[in-house]
């Protein structure tokens, strides 16, 4: 393949944009994406994730700090001049081109020959498994595949960096995972710097090297997908990716990096995280509450729902409500059934308030 | 990828550059005789003849050498042509050399006219000049496009946009055509009302000519004559109701009626597009006239004496109650349309019944169209010239009035100017009224998305009536038009109904010699201006309003809410103030153009510019912005971006926006009488000279041919864009976000 990477870190240093006098789409941010990585900007809409992408592309200008891909500064740099190409969530294939024009496109731009831009376009094509479809008009194409002629247009530019805007969004929930595993193996093939947005926590625990969670304008924790998973810096992180129930608890002791916890005489021993004795929050993954434990909080089953692979469970008590899974679909408990539940042994965290 | 911040050869900018040099130093300075279309100078005299000479050898002979401070200016840019776009010199030079330049020439152009200087306190200051200049030619407009885009681009470069001269020049330029033609003109009317006699400002003067009783006398309430003004507000409030009420009609048929023949009704809303607008006024009087046949019909039915009852008020009502109905059909049949369905049949499973639904929801959603409609037709009468002159008799309204004025024995160009700031006060006023009103609320219902279900039916109540009122006018409509085709082949109205095709012979007459085809006919001369001139119009109205509307929905820049107000407000000027005030403008240097061609086709691009902006920016908005901003960041600047991404796109909208502007610059009327001349005569005004003349035979059959000549442009148009849409896809293909 003949497709080269120039793969640029991209740099954001206190960057803020306002829309009008006093909307704050982005609050301060300061962000590394490192070269050839493929970084995930996550969150709830309006939460200034699609502002940042933008920023990124120059189709958005930041009112203050920053911003620099590679070691240029590219603050005020308008789209047409960085070395940037993006995917659109519409696509923006343009409907009156074919789809080879459509690939061709940036590439008369950046000073290539007819021929050389041609045979560029051509390996684009057949690099995301479209050869022989150069003819066609977009409106011919499935979603799927016009999905992979706009990541085509965008890759054979060689960008410095690629930036997806959700384009999974438009897809059916199957093709999805085919088209993520895809992005995945070209970005990681190429060694792209790669920045997407999404609102699918799955989709972003899935492709990322790393994660960035914002929440109202500003970043709410960086981390690899393990990291944000396993130790959500807060209640937001530890909600938003993955579901996650909290509950509250006593820390009754404290030992070296280790913590004792206890809820209505349960007790579990976990990581500290520096956290001094008293109450607190700790926050447990659906599937890491074991159901029927010898020891454990008591609890009444109010729903069971059988979706195929395992049970949920709906479980009640004195400590609120809280949603588990479970494995075992040939004996499902039943509603109205008085369990035990107890946490696994890794897997629960604590949350500092 | 190259970059451009730090490249140092400019293309755009040498190109200006060298504009600049061409038009100072080979192109003849000064406005040649003949026009713009004459090049016998190049034989005669040029480049020493004084009136040929460009500007360079003009100064060479040391003649005009108040042009010599424009070398400063070309000389400037020279400097930077190396520098980098982003030292921060080359933008402080580029600016400074275009302000100068252009500053200039305008400040020469106003100050030193055909007898001198124009202002006495440069006379008292500089003393008696000796010379004198004429308007500007080929070389000073040159030269004047050239400072202004250097200046533009000095101001991209200081990063005004992102610094992209495209966007800052298509601005700079939109501004500046805008200001010489639009405002310009305007405020040199307005400074007319106030000139004396012998040429001296007075607010007297303005005040005796505004608080005339021929203007707002309100004598018809004891039997005397009423004022033009109030004549024309009652008249156009009174056009304004009944259009809207008819076009609403119209319109609830043909979207909420089981009616059969809906795509028939349909085609009447072409008529008001291909209609010279005071026909239906020479078929009001083939059929209402003294000799009228309706009129005799029921003389001779009754033994009555027959009456010239059409002549005044009612006849002018019934002609462009006729005339502006299908635009208001027009405009809300799109209305009734874009209310969304959903909303409907919401409304009916929350149990309100068809007439209730009809009434708490349709119609409050119909709101905006309803007041555009009225808007429209009180524009369109007041600004109507043809009905009122042919059918108006002792009923003066302010169009004819300021005609008479400027035309008639009176010639009195302050009174003019008065009257025509009435006008436009009157029309203004509606204009931001409306937009006061509809400003409040946001009554949009399509989202985008495609919108499934079905309107529902009117109730049976409302849709008798209505259907009664659509049919009746329609089928008045049809009689009417059918009168004027008859009308064309009847030797003498009411006197000689024999058949004959006698007046089109008159007209259309052509003899084939052995050097060729002689057109013979009376009517060939204007006939042909008329489509020349409309022809040159049409790409040019069509490129400033699609350049204005891809300004107004896909860029954002400080003041382009004025920007916006600026480029629409020629549509609430009526033409025969355009008219005025281009004569008091453009008779005199700088541009000195009344009684060309030029003048023609300027008026028609600023008369007909708001329409292709409103085309342009409704077919934009189709357009998905991800579309230019995908092309952006594939490296497409934003010229290339629009030329080869949105100008594809928008073919169909630019075809229907060419054959729009060629339609409407062969029906125009209203500013036309104002600024055709002997060379340059129009078909509009030709007719209009027939009438005067009583030839009415003559002159129905002049507008019979055009109304035939419009109608075959309009359906190859429709059978063009039908043919386009599917053989592109374009429906299909555009993005569904």
């Amino acid at each position: 393949m003949s497709l080269q990477s120039k793969a640029a870190p991209v740099r954001f240093e206190s960057v803020t944009k306002m829309f009008g006098k006093d909307v704050v789409a982005v609050d301060n941010i300061n962000l590394h994406v490192e070269a050839g990585k493929l970084v995930t900007l996550l969150g709830p809409s309006g939460c200034g994730k699609t502002t940042t992408l933008r920023m990124i592309a120059g189709l958005e200008m930041a009112t203050s700090g920053k911003i620099t891909i590679g070691d240029r500064d590219v603050t005020k740099l308008p789209a047409t001049d960085r070395d940037v190409s993006m995917v659109f969530q519409s696509y923006a294939l343009f409907p009156h081109m074919s789809v080879l024009e459509n690939v061709m496109y940036g590439l008369t731009f950046s000073g290539f020959a007819k021929d050389e831009a041609r045979s560029r376009a051509l390996d684009g094509l057949e690099l995301v498994g479209l050869k022989g479809f150069d003819g066609r008009l977009p409106s011919e194409l499935s979603g799927g595949q016009q999905q992979r002629v706009a990541v085509a247009r965008a890759l054979v530019l060689e960008p410095q960096v690629l930036l997806f805007d959700e384009p999974l969004s438009n897809l059916d929930a199957k093709l999805r995972r085919q088209v993520r595993e895809d992005i995945r193996a070209i970005q990681q093939d190429l060694g792209l710097t790669v920045v997407y947005v999404t609102h699918d926590q799955e989709e972003a625990l899935a492709v990322s090297d790393e994660i960035v969670v914002m929440r109202n304008a500003a970043i709410a924790q960086i981390g690899t997908p393990r990291q944000l998973y396993d130790a959500p810096n807060d209640r937001f992180v530890a909600d938003f990716i993955g579901e996650a129930n909290l509950l509250a608890c006593q820390i009754i002791s404290v030992e070296g990096d280790m913590a004792t916890i206890e809820i209505e005489g349960y007790r579990h021993t976990l990581s500290s995280r520096d956290m001094p004795q008293g109450p607190a929050t700790v926050a447990i993954r659906p599937s890491r509450l074991v159901i029927g434990a010898e020891q454990g909080i008591a609890a009444t089953v109010a729903k069971a729902t059988y979706v195929g692979v395992r049970m949920e469970y709906t479980l009640t008590g004195a400590f609120g409500q809280v949603f588990a899974v479970h494995d075992d679909v040939d004996a499902p408990l039943e509603p109205g059934a008085e369990i035990r539940m107890g946490f696994a042994e890794k897997g629960p965290v604590l949350l500092p308030e | 990828m190259t970059d451009d911040t730090t490249k140092t050869t400019h293309p755009v900018l040498i190109f200006w550059v060298i504009a600049g040099w061409v038009g100072f130093c080979l192109l003849p300075w000064y406005m040649v005789d003949g026009g713009l279309w004459s090049f016998e100078w190049l034989l005669d005299g040029y480049p020493f003849d004084e009136d040929y000479a460009p500007a360079a050898f003009l100064i060479g002979q040391g003649e005009k050498l108040w042009l010599a401070p424009l070398l400063i200016a070309l000389l400037l840019p020279l400097s930077v042509l190396r520098r980098a776009k982003s030292d921060p010199l080359y933008a402080r030079i580029l600016i400074l050399s275009g302000a100068l330049g252009f500053g200039w020439l305008i400040a020469q152009g106003f100050s030193i006219g055909i007898r001198g200087y124009n202002f006495d306190w440069l006379e008292s200051v500089f003393g008696e000049l000796g010379d004198r200049q004429f308007g500007m030619g080929y070389g000073a407009m040159i030269c004047a496009s050239s400072f202004l885009f250097l200046l533009t681009q000095g101001v991209a470069a200081r990063g005004a946009i992102n610094g992209d001269v495209f966007v800052v020049s298509a601005i700079g330029g939109v501004i500046t055509i805008v200001t010489a033609f639009v405002f310009f003109p305007i405020a040199k009317m307005l400074f007319a009302a106030f000139v004396t006699e012998d040429g001296a400002y007075s607010i007297a003067v303005f005040f005796s000519k505004f608080f005339d009783d021929r203007l707002w006398g309100l004598g018809c309430f004891w039997g005397a004559r009423c004022g033009a003004a109030w004549n024309s507000l009652f008249l156009a409030i009174l056009v304004g109701f009944i259009t809207t009420a008819l076009g609403l009609c119209f319109a609830l048929v043909v979207t909420r009626s089981g009616f059969r023949y809906k795509r028939a009704l349909r085609a009447l809303t072409v008529l008001p597009i291909i209609t010279p607008p005071f026909v239906i006024g020479l078929a009001l009087i083939l059929l209402f006239g003294l000799s009228g046949s309706v009129t005799q019909f029921f003389a001779e039915l009754f033994g009555t004496q027959p009456t010239r009852w059409l002549y005044g008020m009612p006849g002018v009502l019934i002609a462009q109650t006729l005339a502006f109905t299908p635009i208001a059909f027009l405009v809300l049949i799109g209305v009734v349309e874009g209310v969304s369905p959903s909303m409907e049949e919401a409304a009916q499973t929350l149990r309100a019944n068809r007439w209730q639904t009809f009434k708490t929801v349709s119609l409050p959603l119909m709101r905006p169209g309803l007041a555009n409609a009225f808007l429209l037709g009180f524009i369109e009468s007041m600004a109507d010239f043809g009905n009122p002159l042919v059918l108006g008799g002792n009923f003066d309204v302010l169009s004819t009035e300021i005609f008479f004025a400027i035309v008639g024995a009176q010639y009195d160009q302050g009174r003019a100017a008065v009257l025509a700031m009435v006008l436009l006060f009157f029309t203004l006023s509606a204009f931001y009224a409306q937009r006061a009103w509809l400003g409040k609320k946001s009554y949009t219902t399509v989202t985008g998305k495609g919108d499934a279900g079905v309107h529902p039916l009117m109730p049976t109540g409302l849709s008798i009536p209505v259907l009664t009122v659509a049919l009746g006018w329609a089928v008045f409509t049809i009689v009417v038009y059918a009168m004027i085709v008859y009308g064309s082949v009847v030797e003498l109205w009411g006197v000689n109904n024999s058949l004959t095709f006698k007046h089109y012979v008159t007209a259309f007459s052509v003899r084939f010699e052995a050097e060729g085809i002689r057109w013979t006919g009376a009517a060939w001369d204007s006939f042909w201006t008329t489509i020349t001139i409309a022809a040159i119009a049409a790409p040019l109205t069509a490129a400033v309003g699609l350049v204005t509307a891809y300004l107004l929905t896909r860029q954002s820049f400080a003041g382009k809410d004025a920007f916006e107000f600026g480029t629409m407000l020629s549509f609430a000027i009526p033409g025969t103030v355009i008219g005025v005030s281009y004569i008091l403008a453009f008779n005199v240097p700088p541009i000195e153009i009344t009684g060309t061609g030029v003048i023609l086709v300027v008026s028609f691009i600023f008369r007909n510019m708001p329409v292709g902006v409103r085309a342009g920016i409704a077919s934009m908005s189709q357009l998905d912005r991800s579309l230019d901003e995908s092309s952006l960041t594939l490296g497409a600047n934003s010229w290339q971006t629009f030329r080869r991404i949105i100008l594809p796109l928008l073919r169909p909208a630019i075809l229907a926006a060419l054959v729009y502007s060629f339609v409407r610059a062969m029906t125009a009327i209203s500013a036309v009488i104002f600024l055709v001349s002997a060379e340059y005569d129009m078909a509009t005004s030709y007719i209009i000279g027939r009438v005067e003349n009583n030839d009415y035979g003559l002159a129905i059959a002049y507008s019979t041919t055009l109304i035939f000549v419009m109608l075959s442009v309009v359906a190859l148009m429709q059978l063009i864009v039908g043919r386009t849409k599917i053989g592109r896809r374009m429906t299909q293909s555009r993005t569904n976000v």
